[in-house]
């Protein structure tokens, strides 16, 4: 069977400055790939080019489910099928919470107001924030607000989740409720793609994790070969600094 | 004859006061027709101007910088008297109307497109990963707080507009100004003119009172 997401010479240049390389990667249905690596790195161009909130070069390719992911209407049914989670949660502030989850099913899936609102009170409770369906995003905490964010894109019901330094703005004592939604969902089928600085846990959920640097991957793996036994030069003095710290 | 009788004569002014109020009448009308239709060619120029093809967007930035440098006068008695002379001919409330509306047009489009402009990009980022169209992101993400924005100085336009419609006076559309100075040529006092600036101000303090609460609220964050 074909990977789910297909990346192949994966380019991506701002103006005269190059940021990735030619990358190439298949991730597997289900599979749950960490990509770690220092800042400017290109992580986040990466995982942002799979559902083309960044355009990348014509003769890169890359695939979900088997779709090209290119301008027009072949987008439109890659991006229902990918979620996205992102660091600053971007959580629309007019809406309730429960309107922030069924904004997208009733929009791009047509549901009916009923089954929108039934879908979104099954994954509010999933992630633990039912009792605040009717509050507005500003009157949570971060973590609650990553959480709807992550039950906001579940809501779509979608084959891959991106996840973009999902615990990067949050105070350290909300990073935990966050990272354990996001361990819940890994192992029910869902493909994920987390770029992420918690190297505790991308050791203990990733299938493969992925090192990058300077827009290529240098090395990938089992959490247990990245991190216990690197290597790249490259990839040992990464791990060296962050988890000396 | 005494000031007061000038220019507070009772009678006059009872005698004339259907006569503006059929005028205030009319200035209601223009100001509404062009708030709405300014409102609405505003918000589409907008949206043109920030997303259409780029040579589309350099004739929409065309359109907004000439319709806010030229003189509203001017406008209205080029469309009115001048436009005739190639076959156009439209009355004198279409004129009003014509002219207001392009102006106001003009105007709301920088307001809108300021509103739009400051809605953070992950508010579309996010829209654009759910996978809602161009259409819905707009209508059920960005607009909506966009108007929160551009509510102050959407309602000074507003005002704007309701002011300029003494301008269609001279086109001889019989609005509230030119109602008032018909009844002070008929009755030979000023008092129509006085009346018809109380009217006015009537009409528009309430708005500008609004517009500063607004301003205080929105100024404070939501
Ligand atoms: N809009 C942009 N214009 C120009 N350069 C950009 C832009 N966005 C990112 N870059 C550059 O591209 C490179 C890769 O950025 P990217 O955000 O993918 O890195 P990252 O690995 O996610 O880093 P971090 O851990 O800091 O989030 C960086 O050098 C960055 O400066
Ligand atoms: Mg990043």
């Amino acid at each position: 069977m074909s990977a789910q997401i297909n990346i192949h010479n994966l380019k991506k240049s701002y103006g005269s400055f190059q940021v990735l390389h030619g990358i190439d990667l298949e991730i597997a249905q289900g599979e749950v790939v960490c990509v770690i690596g220092p800042s400017g790195s290109g992580k986040s161009t990466l995982i942002r080019c799979i559902n083309r909130l960044e355009s990348f070069d014509a003769e890169s390719e890359i695939a979900v489910d088997g779709i090209t992911v290119m301008p027009g209407r072949a987008l439109a049914a890659v991006r229902a099928e990918v979620g996205m989670v992102f660091q600053s949660f971007n959580l629309f502030p007019h809406m309730t919470v429960l309107r922030n989850v069924m904004l997208a099913p009733m929009r791009v899936r047509r549901s009916n107001a009923k089954d929108a609102e039934a879908r979104a009170r099954v994954l509010l409770e999933r992630v633990g924030i039912s009792e605040q369906a009717d509050k507005y995003p500003e009157n949570l905490s971060g973590g609650q607000q990553q959480r709807v964010a992550i039950a906001r894109a579940l809501a779509m019901e979608p084959k891959v989740l991106l996840f973009d330094e999902p615990t990067s703005a949050l105070d350290p004592e909300m990073v935990g409720e966050v990272l354990d939604v996001m361990k819940k969902l890994a192992g029910t089928g869902v493909t994920m793609v987390i770029v992420t600085h918690e190297m505790g846990f991308a050791r203990q959920v990733a299938d493969r994790v992925i090192f990058m640097d300077g827009g290529n991957v240098i090395e990938a793996g089992p959490p247990a070969e990245i991190f216990d036994n690197p290597k790249e030069e490259r990839t040992r003095s990464f791990l060296h600094a962050v988890l000396d710290h | 004859m005494d000031l007061f009788s000038t220019f507070f004569n009772i009678p006059v002014l009872i005698n004339s006061l259907p006569q503006l109020l059929s005028g205030l009448f009319v200035t209601v009308q223009i100001g509404i027709t062009s708030i709405i239709c300014g409102l609405i060619g505003g918000l589409f120029l907008a949206i043109s101007r920030l997303y259409a093809p780029a040579f589309i967007q350099v004739l929409v930035r065309g359109y907004i910088d000439i319709f806010r440098s030229i003189p509203l006068l001017v406008l209205l008695i080029v469309v009115y008297y001048a436009l005739p002379f190639v076959g156009v001919r439209l009355s004198p409330f279409f004129s009003a109307v014509t002219a207001l509306t392009l102006v106001s047009a003009a105007y709301t489009a920088e307001i809108f497109r300021a509103g739009i402009e400051a809605i953070p990009h992950g508010q579309f980022e996010a829209s654009a990963a759910l996978g809602l169209s161009n259409r819905h992101t707009m209508v059920d993400v960005i607009l909506p707080q966009a108007i929160r924005i551009v509510i102050p100085p959407l309602t000074n336009n507003c005002i704007n507009v309701m002011k300029d419609t003494a301008l269609a006076s001279v086109v001889a559309m019989p609005d509230l100004l030119k109602q008032a100075t018909q009844a002070q040529a008929l009755s030979a006092n000023p008092t129509p003119l006085i009346g018809a600036a109380l009217i006015y101000l009537i009409l528009l303090w309430p708005m500008v009172y609004v517009v500063a609460r607004l301003e205080k609220r929105y100024s404070r964050g939501r």
